[in-house]
């Protein structure tokens, strides 16, 4: 097998080495459980780095640091603000929420639950390349809505929403805007100063830093109710033994994001972009052309399926994903395509690829290469698209 | 490698047998759509004397388990006679592949039916149905079953296409609720003929348009 490629960043990244080194002495020096001010001198220390964490993070987005919760990660910050603030105002101010049709499964499941218990959700449609149209949000708040969850970037076809315009919508209308902002974050600029947003789920698994600590951001003053009972962590909005290794390891992992680190991944991005367009016919990119997520790129190899091109590709050692039915366990094909009017073929051969800084233009190259012979490959043993 | 799939599966994955097209073949078949996911056609020559299938093609739009089930199939059923093909299940099939994962059963199952189809295919075109039924509008309404409505994603009976079926004196007339002008028209005409016009008592077969 020839040298492994990893693509698919937006599901795990690597972790950096200098975040580990970060991380080792929470786990072996400073221990102890974070403690107030009043406890013993590690437990003091433990509590200072846990905060230094949260401050670093804060102020990347341009926050104060009691506005910045330490979750488990996006699913976690996610379910938090829509349950949150639906049990905060469900029965002082409305029982409806706005949410994008193609959100990952996080806020989408999340929405559904609480439709289950009463609430009315509405899942605004997005165009061709995956946009919403500002103007049909506007029709659909009401003097009911109490939030309204449209993610920064997709997941899967890396469309931008302009959250700008959306947050200040929201503000107008006196409603509260969350925004899952898992794969845009450290890749894309936000700032709470100039973006009227109220709540941004981040997590540090999509950025080198370790699995299993995110963040939420909740703006100061923000209604919104703990889900998990137990001590009185994290402002008490989140029970649980604090993750200090995690925060520390978290924040190190945002110090580390270089100013260059965007525009090296689209330049990754693209030149990927216009190889398989040079080099495979019948293809389509999934997504906005350009306002879309640094590291990524979707594209759709008509007439053949794309679990039988991960396979393909793995047995090259390069791993991707796929919105195919076949490749995912509840075999249905992925939503954000049907979201954005493609059809089951379009999911059924559509390949997700996503960088990060430890890819490299050969890398690009091979993977182009490979995958002009295994879509050849396909293709001739496919009953599609030959006259 | 690890994974869901075993070495011999993935070893027809890889190298899949018997692909490719017959031209002018004895039976053909195809099962599935793009439109609900996997795709699996099959083409079939046979002996007129022996019956026996003396070459057998397959293609397949599909995932893994898919291939590699159209891979065997076409081993298994190569110089047996349709009687012996006809009777290869799909449990031949997966033991022949040493197992395949339970979730995937359903994609492998069509490449199965396949090779049945294009036995029967080949038997209504070679006058060899044993059980010569007459054709009625329900046999016709089955057949249709199998035909995409590729707007939908679903056949062509269950999204409402077929409005009117009339059958006399061996012509088939199918009625359906879809302007003559519509992208996939021809498309649907064509996959709903192939469907019809090998049954024993039928000799025309006729898909008119509303319009």
């Amino acid at each position: 097998m020839e040298k492994e490629i990893y693509l698919d960043n937006s599901a795990a990244t690597r972790l950096d080495e200098q975040v580990l080194v970060e991380m080792t002495p929470y786990y072996f020096d400073t221990y102890a459980v974070a403690t107030s001010e009043f406890g013993y001198t590690p437990g003091i220390e433990a509590r200072e780095s846990m905060d230094d964490a949260r401050e670093k993070l804060a102020h990347y987005l341009g926050a104060q640091k009691n506005e910045f919760i330490f979750t488990s990660g996006s699913t976690e910050s996610s379910n938090l603000a829509l349950k949150g603030v639906a049990k905060a105002l469900g029965d002082k101010k409305g029982k409806h929420i706005i949410v994008s049709k193609i959100e990952d499964f996080p806020v989408l499941y999340s929405a559904r639950t609480l439709e289950k218990e009463g609430f009315t959700i509405d899942y605004l449609e997005v165009d061709e390349v995956g946009l919403i149209n500002i103007n049909q949000l506007e029709r659909m708040i009401n003097d009911e809505t109490i939030l309204v969850s449209i993610q920064h970037g997709n997941q899967e076809i890396g469309t931008v929403q302009d959250i700008l315009r959306i947050g200040k919508l929201c503000k107008e209308k006196g409603v509260l805007f969350h925004t899952d902002a898992t794969h845009t974050f450290t890749r894309i600029p936000l700032d709470v100063q100039e973006i009227p947003v109220d709540l941004i789920t981040v997590s540090a698994h999509t950025i080198h830093g370790p699995k299993g600590i995110g963040g939420l951001y909740i703006r100061k003053g923000t209604p919104i109710h703990k889900m998990m009972d137990g001590g009185f962590h994290e402002f008490d909005l989140r029970g649980g033994m604090d993750n200090i290794p995690g925060a520390v390891g978290f924040a190190k992992a945002v110090e580390l994001i270089t100013e260059s680190e965007a525009s090296y991944l689209i330049k990754l991005r693209d030149q990927m972009v216009q190889l398989i367009f040079d080099k495979i016919p019948d293809v389509i990119l999934n997504g906005h052309p350009t306002q879309r997520l640094p590291q990524n790129v979707n594209i759709t190899f008509h007439y053949v399926e794309g679990e039988s091109i991960t396979l393909h590709l793995d047995m090259h050692g390069i791993s991707v994903s796929t919105g195919s039915a076949c490749f995912s366990r509840s075999l249905e094909a992925s939503h954000v395509i049907a979201g954005i009017g493609g059809d089951h073929e379009r999911a059924h051969g559509s390949i997700r690829f996503t960088f990060s800084r430890y890819n490299t233009m050969d890398e690009v190259i091979q993977v182009v290469e490979v995958l002009q012979k295994v879509i050849g490959n396909l293709r001739k043993i496919s009953p599609l698209g030959k006259k | 490698m690890p994974g869901q799939y075993n070495d011999v599966v993935l070893e027809h994955f890889k190298n899949p047998r018997n692909t490719g097209k017959i031209e002018n073949p004895d039976g053909k078949a195809t099962e599935g759509s793009p439109a609900c996911g996997d795709m699996v056609s099959l083409y079939l020559t046979v002996d007129p004397e022996m019956k026996i299938i003396t070459d057998i093609k397959f293609e397949s739009y599909g995932c893994a388990s898919n291939i590699a089930t159209g891979s065997i199939i076409t081993e298994l059923a190569k110089g047996k006679t349709i009687d012996e093909a006809k009777k290869i299940t799909w449990k031949d099939a997966s033991e022949a592949l040493g197992g395949l994962p339970k979730i995937k059963v359903h994609c492998s199952v069509l490449a199965v039916e396949v090779l049945r189809s294009a036995i029967q295919n080949y038997e209504e075109k070679h006058g060899l149905v044993v059980n010569q039924e007459k054709t009625t509008e329900e046999i016709v309404r089955k057949r249709l079953k199998k035909v995409m409505n590729p707007i939908k994603g679903l056949d062509m009976v269950a999204t409402h296409l077929v409005k009117r079926i009339h059958i006399k004196d061996g012509e088939v007339k199918i009625v359906l609720d879809l302007p003559r002008n519509h992208q996939f028209a021809n498309a649907i005409r064509e996959d709903a003929i192939e469907k019809i016009e090998s049954l024993w008592d039928i000799n025309k077969v006729k898909v008119e348009f509303i319009d």
